[in-house]
């Protein structure tokens, strides 16, 4: 018999007031009883439109009826099949927009728990197998793979499985892309994305970190004097956006990108970290998406007053409802309705302030969200020491200017072939953010899953 | 890893390193900058490539030591490893058709003029170097400027190294003297950059200053290298170093140079009692 109780059942997750001051992670995670009982909340619908709404079609109530009955390694077997990095999509998919919103329970009460169940087979598996996949027999061709942010390392694994010998070429000195610089310990631990990275390299993946295509070597020189018989662009999102008002350089105003570089890949919060980040006592976000919630959480956790500044109002916020919630948990202030005209500062060009106006709702614009428009005479002024832009980021042009014949949007994001990631260049493959402008993980993993079928059938039509 | 291949104190606080660094050697041009790591737990610092060997696979930096990476890095020797070693980044200098330049170092910044003075030297162009320091202790790279110029004028801030007087003293001299220039680049500390280009707009010559702001990935993702240009943004790592000198708002980016300096300080201290063990 199903469990038929409305609600899913809760994750149990660090209380708000300690986790605002420590980086570890907010959901601790369901016990096997919690991941049985939420389980069997599934009513194994024989159309499963959940798999519909997942962007790499994880056969879901297959492995959820596995959970149900107590078979967690299989329950795991079954994700890993479809998805190259279960314990991290577990936590960071937005799954009240795709799996879980398209479930049957969710249309009285809540939906089954997707994602924390995905999460909770995923955890096991780690922490109950610690045997390595073993190394697939090479077919003998050659793929790069630029970028190991979740497209390219989802690209790479689907790869390395069919055997190909996968090469993925790193700009900074750490695998794993904005899983590892961008999304915070408290929501991903970054343990977690290295043993996704050392299965990769049991099957054979090859990370070279330390590398910038576009500069360090050009996709023409993969092609032709490395051998690769076909390139995947996974290079992510790239010059982080500013909102061109004035005051936006002085010191204390951080791009989201830096601010959570700083303390993600550089671990600029632990003591004895040689990378400096200012602890700032009063801090503003400006932004609404899952991004300027990440900045915030990290600054409240280095001890700042933190508030939030979004020119729309909480219903149109683009961040997930989950990680809102989390923020206004921890304390963290929402100012909606107001957008920043300018930042001030001192003499000596620190930050001591913003100058914001009201908004108010108007006519819908073509995003379809209701347009702010300013309140006229309604200037005010926030004291800040450091203001955190988080207004999302344009493609970054490393690639696209040494790469002749490479095709992209005028706003900077490479072209492609929506069914298989081909850009306008033979065997060169492109997908997540650097396509699509900022995204989500999943999304982007969805694209890596894309390409990578369709450089196999390209290659295989080729040899 | 890169290894250390040559190490070379050129004057108490500044040290030249020839790097292991082959895929960086091939495509380096003068005016990039690499990104270097000193060990597991470094952080990225930009640094100016200041000479490279395409058949050796080398790369040569030469830095002053500012801080506690500098510090740590300065620790290291011939034979060992540099934990990280990216580029290179950012645009090469613009040396097409140049036929006249002039080329103003100041400091350590004099380590990355010198191989724009040497390409420009043996693209056949006709090369003015000044090149300053504080004093005769600190001067670096002398003989290596004479090799690379038509004329080399030295100066120091207490005479004790060529003449007395400052690089904007040399360089007025010139320039009121008649000499013409397709254009001035400048490389040193921005407050002497900042003059250099208030001294050239006077006499509209085109000058070009290299920019070595904070700054964390160098490929565009931080933003951090942030300065204005123009009146508009514009990021030191892809859209630069190097920019025109007379549209740069130098007072910000002397302000935004500073932002760590209290925190650099104390990691300095700190790295220095640690390293007083050691020894």
């Amino acid at each position: 018999m199903p469990n038929m109780a409305m609600e899913k059942n809760p994750m149990p997750s660090q209380a708000p007031e300690i986790r605002n001051q420590n980086f570890k992670e907010v959901a601790l995670g369901y016990t096997p009883e919690q991941a049985m009982d939420e389980a069997k909340r599934c009513l194994q619908c024989k159309n499963h439109p959940c798999v519909g709404g997942c962007p790499v079609k994880v056969y879901i109530p297959e492995f959820i009826r596995e959970v149900a009955q107590g078979n967690f390694e299989e329950a795991y077997q079954i994700i890993a099949k479809s998805s190259a990095l279960p314990a991290v999509c577990g936590r960071v998919c937005p799954q009240e927009s795709q799996c879980e919103s398209k479930c049957v329970r969710g249309i009285k009460g809540e939906p089954v728990a997707i994602g924390r169940l995905e999460r909770f087979a995923a955890d096991y598996h780690n922490q109950n197998h610690h045997e390595l996949p073993p190394k697939p027999a090479s077919n003998g061709h050659k793929v790069a793979i630029i970028g190991s942010g979740p497209s390219g390392l989802t690209c790479a694994g689907d790869l390395a499985k069919l055997g190909y010998q996968v090469t993925v070429y790193e700009a900074l000195h750490l695998a794993g892309g904005v899983l590892v610089y961008g999304i915070p310990e408290f929501r991903l631990p970054k343990a977690i994305v290295q043993k996704e990275i050392d299965t990769l390299k049991a099957l054979g993946v090859d990370i070279q970190t330390n590398v910038i295509i576009g500069k360090t070597i050009t996709i023409d020189e993969l092609m032709t004097e490395y051998g690769y018989e076909a390139v995947f662009i996974g290079s992510g999102a790239g010059l982080p956006k500013f909102m061109n008002i004035p005051g936006e350089n002085f010191k204390g105003v951080y791009s989201a990108n830096e601010f959570l570089t700083r303390i993600n890949l550089m671990k600029a919060y632990q003591p004895g970290s040689s990378t400096p980040i200012q602890r700032g006592k009063k801090v503003a976000v400006v932004g609404g998406g899952n991004v300027a919630m990440d900045a915030a959480r990290c600054a409240k956790r280095l001890g700042a007053d933190v508030s939030i500044i979004y020119r729309r109002t909480e219903a149109e916020l683009p961040a997930r409802r989950e990680e809102v919630e989390h923020a206004m948990e921890e304390g963290i202030e929402f100012k909606f309705l107001t957008n920043p005209l300018e930042i001030r500062g001192d003499e000596q060009g620190w930050v001591t302030g913003a100058l914001c106006q009201e908004m108010a709702l108007g006519e819908p614009d073509a995003s379809g969200r209701r347009r702010p428009v300013a309140v006229e005479g309604s200037e005010f002024e926030i004291p800040l020491d450091c203001v955190i832009m988080a207004l999302g980021t344009s493609p970054n042009p490393l690639i696209k200017s040494t790469t002749q014949g490479l095709e992209t949007q005028r706003w900077g994001g490479i072209i492609v072939e929506e069914a298989t990631g081909l850009t306008s260049r033979e065997g060169v493959y492109a997908g997540g953010d650097a396509v699509t402008g900022a995204a989500t993980v999943i999304l982007a993993m969805g694209a890596g899953k894309t390409a990578a079928a369709a450089i196999d059938e390209y290659l295989r039509s080729k040899s | 890893m890169n290894k250390i291949l040559r190490k070379k104190i050129l004057n108490p606080t500044v040290t030249l390193m020839e790097v292991e660094a082959p895929l960086v050697a091939k495509k380096a041009e003068p005016g990039q900058f690499i990104i270097l790591r000193v060990d597991a737990e470094g952080e990225r610092i930009p640094l100016t490539i200041a000479d490279f060997d395409r058949e050796k696979g080398s790369v040569t930096i030469i830095f002053q030591v500012v801080g506690a990476s500098t510090e740590k890095l300065n620790h290291l020797n011939e034979g060992d490893l540099i934990q990280d070693f990216a580029g290179p980044l950012g645009r090469a200098t613009h040396t097409d058709g140049l036929k006249k330049v002039a080329v103003v170092g100041g400091g350590v910044g004099c380590a990355i003029a010198y191989p724009v003075a040497k390409k420009l030297h043996h693209l056949g162009c006709e090369v003015h170097a000044i090149i300053g320091f504080r004093n005769k202790d600190l001067a670096i790279l002398e003989e290596e400027f004479a090799a690379a110029s038509t004329k080399l004028l030295k100066m120091s801030d207490d005479g004790s190294w060529g003449e007395k007087g400052l690089v904007t003293d040399a360089l007025r001299k010139l320039l009121e003297g008649g000499e013409k220039y397709d254009e001035v680049i400048t490389i040193g500390p921005l407050v002497m950059m900042k003059f250099v280009c208030r001294l050239t707009k006077e006499f509209g010559i085109k000058t070009v200053a290299s920019m070595n702001p904070i700054m964390i990935d160098g490929t565009g993702m931080c933003g951090g290298c942030r300065l204005t240009v123009g009146g508009k943004t514009q990021f030191a790592c892809v859209d630069g170093p190097e920019f025109d000198g007379h549209e740069i708002d130098f007072d910000e980016a002397i302000a935004r140079s500073a932002m760590y300096r209290d925190a650099e300080r104390h990691a300095h201290e700190e790295t220095c009692n640690l390293f007083k063990g050691v020894k």
